[in-house]
């Protein structure tokens, strides 16, 4: 047919076709613009933990007195340390996966097999601090009291140091036992019990003349307020509700449950990130040891897995400072 | 682009002679930065203390750290220096504005709410 048109005469000019302005792939940049979403899913997150920071300014947890704890090294108050060590696992694997590229683009296999490898060690690391992180969070240290309005009385002594409910409160003999389905309402379950009774407590506060009650409540000086003696006593008597050990979703030691619900939700989705990007590197690691790159004569995989990667240290960067820090 | 790298950092103070070679600079440089944040949040200096539009000035110092930190990850770990400009301005300048639009409702709205709780009828925590 004559009339169907095979050449528009336009090939090689700017609107010929075929251009790319961007010089870099198609799969490239799309790695990019996934990142910018998901950049800005991150920013939602961490924007709303602001707002939720904001709302309760006067009584936030400070982390640095939520997270102390190294592994193997109990009982020291260490803040801050172990997620230093976290942080610089995570820009290692960021550097050994940045290696990786590099000798992508030289073609060198085994160069690349072996950072990929070091990179998924790294990744490997991070996820399993993070679970111990979560672990010691949720099994919490000192306990501490809910009142009914669902603020939280922790316990010093007169130098301000913290202690612990179960060095000074004994459990006694009590009338409430957990339902179990076996015993009642074969529909209806309840979670464990707390090990001790606001009763028990305050018993145990009473026995001993030094204990004071801390609150969530910030002074000019950024530090909780402690009340005196009395005042200690008759909050915990008249508002006392519940003892709490730990934090989840429902209840913090530390203070604020919000806090507890926003470390969960937000470190949570950070380490999911990196538990997919260490299986997605894990498919590259045994892509590049087969050969598939060095037979395509072209790396660009491992590039685009790295970008990803770099993203997770990315926003951990961010994580770091707004949980730990600030 | 994947074989020209820009060797330059910080404004060309400090060039590399190879990718490898900026990569550990930058790395070191990272490394400084991560050190010097734990370091003031360990001690919290007493100087730092003050405020400046209604933040403390080591939570500032903070937050420019890690938007120094992000700006390497970006520019030399995701080779965002050796792209086109249209890219890096098409991925950069729109996080960056809708970010600032987002932090900018939500902080302001979270100060709104403690601001009546605080100051307005509505009673915010009967213990």
């Amino acid at each position: 047919m004559d009339t169907t048109v095979v050449n528009t005469g336009t090939e090689g000019k700017t609107w010929g076709g075929g251009n790319e302005p961007l010089k870099a792939s198609y799969g490239k940049m799309m790695m990019w613009f996934f990142i910018l979403s998901d950049a800005l899913t991150f920013s939602g997150f961490l924007a709303a933990y602001g707002f939720s920071r904001f709302k309760f300014i006067d009584y936030w947890p400070i982390a640095d007195e939520v997270f102390t704890h190294v592994p193997f090294l109990h009982g020291q108050e260490l803040p801050m340390i172990y997620v230093a060590f976290m942080t610089f696992v995570l820009i290692m694997s960021s550097v050994t996966m940045v290696l990786a590229v590099d000798a992508g683009h030289k073609m060198q296999k085994t160069k690349v097999t072996w950072y990929m490898f070091l990179t998924i060690i790294g990744g490997l690391i991070f996820v399993g601090s993070q679970a111990w992180e979560w672990a010691t969070f949720i099994k919490g240290d000192f306990g501490a009291v809910q009142t009914k309005g669902g603020n939280i009385l922790q316990f010093v002594n007169a130098e301000g140091e913290r202690l612990a409910i179960r060095d000074f409160t004994t459990s006694q003999h009590s009338e409430r036992a957990q339902h179990e389905r076996k015993s009642g309402l074969w529909f209806v379950s309840e979670g464990s019990l707390p090990d001790f009774t606001v009763a028990e407590v305050v018993k145990g506060m009473e026995a001993n003349d030094d204990i004071l009650i801390r609150t969530q409540m910030l002074d000019e000086h950024g530090h909780k307020t402690v009340l005196s003696r009395e005042e200690s006593l008759s909050m915990l008597k008249d508002h006392g509700n519940l003892v709490v050990h730990g934090a989840n979703l429902h209840v913090n030691e530390y203070g604020s449950p919000l806090f507890a619900d926003f470390f969960f939700f937000i470190t949570g989705f950070h380490g999911f990130h990196v538990f997919s990007g260490v299986v997605i590197n894990i498919i590259i690691f045994f892509n590049v040891i087969i050969g598939t790159y060095e037979r395509r004569r072209s790396y660009e995989m491992v590039e685009k897995v790295g970008l990803y990667w770099h993203f997770v240290d990315l926003v951990w960067v961010f994580v770091f400072t707004f949980f730990y820090l600030v | 682009m994947a074989h020209d790298h820009k060797l330059e950092i910080l404004r060309g103070t400090v060039k590399f002679k190879s990718n490898t070679q900026k990569i550990w600079g930058v790395l070191i440089l990272l490394s400084i930065v991560t050190a010097v944040e734990v370091v003031l949040g360990i001690y919290k200096p007493e100087v730092l203390m003050g405020k400046i539009i209604g933040m403390k000035i080591l939570n500032w110092i903070f937050i420019i750290l890690t938007l120094v930190k992000a700006y390497y990850i970006t520019w030399d770990f995701m080779h965002m220096r050796d792209e086109t400009k249209g890219l890096r301005r098409a991925v950069v300048w729109t996080a960056i504005f809708l970010i600032c639009y987002l932090i900018f409702i939500l902080l302001q709205e979270g100060g709104y709410v403690e601001g009546v709780y605080s100051n307005g009828f509505i009673k915010q925590h009967g213990f």
